[in-house]
């Protein structure tokens, strides 16, 4: 696996991000991020029983923002408490339902709080979400946002060309999906975001490992991902209901035919773990192409498999420290009341 | 749902009404010049002649291009399909959602304006527009003419050319361009 280092251009600007992730990626070591979504209530234990979950096998994990256009605690909230928890958080930050100051007021309290990471994102239509008479913001878009963070750190200026006394540090993360129309705009749509200030990409799911190969190839012809981070999103299929659901029920996924045969060929029963094999096998095949630093582990309310999926791939901060956790049998299942069902695209 | 209607704060994805070659042709004969300009500034003088004329300018594109008068306008750079048509009224590119057919997550029964874009572009010849980095855009200009704007060169920061390998453009277009 070759994990490019962030060497030269955009990393010299500014001050350094001071977190682990960056430190993982910028020494070229393979990268392994998670997913944790925050509660649809005020209850705080509820991510520290995630985080608990995840910690010693990620290298950082996501904290999601509104995820699907539903209402859940803040991101910004949910990543203290996941930083509380002892794992790094990734804090996701959308332009859905945020005008461009209260935007920049979030990534200024990021700072504040120290957040190492931001990962910044278009968002979902609230059309589809659970307040679909919501108005949508979308006063800034993906590209426009990262300009903006990159703009705060290393310029130390706000939109407005006020300056900052005090910058914030965190490492600049965005998304791509590189399996939707147009496709042959894909990698240069990252281009745009990367020239905007991106330091690291999470990409969507990845279940398609050729076209994802492809969609690499161009983003490295283009200069981009020596600039910039590629982390694969993948996760595991656990039933045929959620295969279903991922093919029809949200935007920007693509799910080829051998993939649904593959599991559709299996006992109803054993669809689960043909899903997390799939899992593990495709981040084998991914480590395995050049120019890609790491996955992001996209698997909600499901949590408490993602040491499994982590040790069997042989990945994670984990395998690289040479140790082998035993997996403790009593992790179990989240209790349902904080477990997660909602996948949807990363905008 | 009920029959979709584009309108001001409507944004519905728009397949645009005049192929890409004659709206780069028309912008030809549109391009700023000085009588535009001195045409720009007299109309301007006079608060009912700018309200026909932005009148004018709003059933003219609205009709061809679903355009919502937000005053800056970016269709000389995106293959003449409207950004602001898009729900999310991205001015940067295609959102994630698109559907592998090209339809728009939010109105499944219509394409993305984006991979409209793309296809007008491109075979246009103009598909490195679509590079271009898109500053983000300026609220207090909705419901302006965009024409009256671009004749007086208010437009000339809208966005920022980028070499792949280049420093990030200034995200703060230069005072010149400042609103009136």
């Amino acid at each position: 696996m070759t994990g490019v280092a962030m060497t030269g251009g955009p990393m010299t600007g500014g001050p350094p991000p001071a977190g682990h992730l960056g430190a993982v990626l910028r020494a070229g070591q393979f990268a392994v991020t998670a997913e944790i979504g925050p509660p649809r209530d005020a209850d705080a234990s509820c991510i520290a029983r995630k985080a608990a979950l995840l910690r010693g096998w990620v290298d950082a994990a996501n904290v999601t923002d509104n995820q699907g256009a539903k209402v859940r605690m803040s991101s910004l909230a949910g990543s203290l408490l996941v930083q509380r928890a002892g794992v790094e958080p990734v804090m996701q930050l959308t332009c859905r339902d945020r005008n461009r100051m209260a935007l920049q007021s979030d990534l200024l309290a990021a700072g504040a709080l120290g957040i190492p990471n931001v990962l910044l994102l278009t968002g979902d239509h609230p059309r589809f979400g659970d307040h679909p008479d919501a108005k949508p913001v979308f006063d800034l878009d993906g590209v426009q946002l990262t300009w903006v963070a990159r703009t705060l750190r290393d310029d130390g200026m706000l939109m407005s060309g006020q300056s900052l006394p005090t910058r914030p540090r965190w490492l600049i993360g965005t998304v791509e999906n590189p399996f939707a129309p147009p496709t042959a705009f894909r990698a240069r749509r990252l281009a745009k975001k990367v020239a905007a200030g991106a330091e690291f990409v999470q990409t969507q799911y990845v279940f398609d490992v050729g076209l994802f190969a492809r969609w690499l190839t161009a983003v490295r012809e283009l200069g981009v991902a020596q600039r910039c981070s590629v982390i694969a999103g993948v996760g595991p299929i656990r039933s045929l209901r959620v295969l279903e659901f991922i093919r029809t029920g949200v935007p920007g996924i693509h799910v080829p035919d051998d993939v649904e045969r593959r599991l559709r060929g299996v006992r109803s029963d054993k669809v689960a773990a043909e899903g997390i094999e799939l899992c593990v096998e495709t981040i084998q095949q991914v480590a395995e192409i050049a120019g890609v630093s790491g996955v992001h582990i996209m698997a909600f309310g499901f949590e408490h498999g993602v040491p499994e999926i982590v040790e069997r791939a042989g990945v994670g901060p984990t395998a690289r420290a040479g140790r082998s956790l035993a997996l403790s049998a009593g992790n179990g299942a989240v209790d349902p009341a904080c477990s997660l069902e909602d996948r949807s695209n990363a905008g | 749902m009920r029959g979709e209607r584009a309108g001001q704060g409507r944004p519905l994805p728009w397949r645009p009404r005049l192929p890409a070659r004659a709206a780069y042709a028309l912008h030809a004969l549109l391009r700023a010049n000085v009588l535009y300009r001195r045409l720009a500034e007299a109309v301007e003088r006079h608060p009912r002649a700018e309200r026909w004329f932005t009148a004018g300018e709003q059933v003219v594109k609205e009709q061809l291009f679903g355009c919502q008068m937000c005053g800056q306008c970016a269709l000389p750079s995106t293959g003449y399909a409207c950004p602001m048509s898009c729900p999310k009224q991205l001015r940067n590119g295609p959102c994630g959602g698109v559907s592998g057919t090209g339809q728009c997550e939010v109105y499944p029964d219509r394409t993305c304006v984006w991979v409209i874009a793309f296809e007008r572009a491109e075979e246009s010849g103009h598909g490195r527009d679509l590079d271009l980095m898109q500053r983000p855009v300026d609220h207090r200009q909705l419901g302006h003419s965009s024409w009256l704007n671009y004749w007086q060169g208010r437009d000339d920061s809208l966005w920022a050319d980028v070499d792949g390998q280049a420093d990030r453009p200034a995200l703060t277009p230069p005072p010149r361009a400042a609103s009136r």
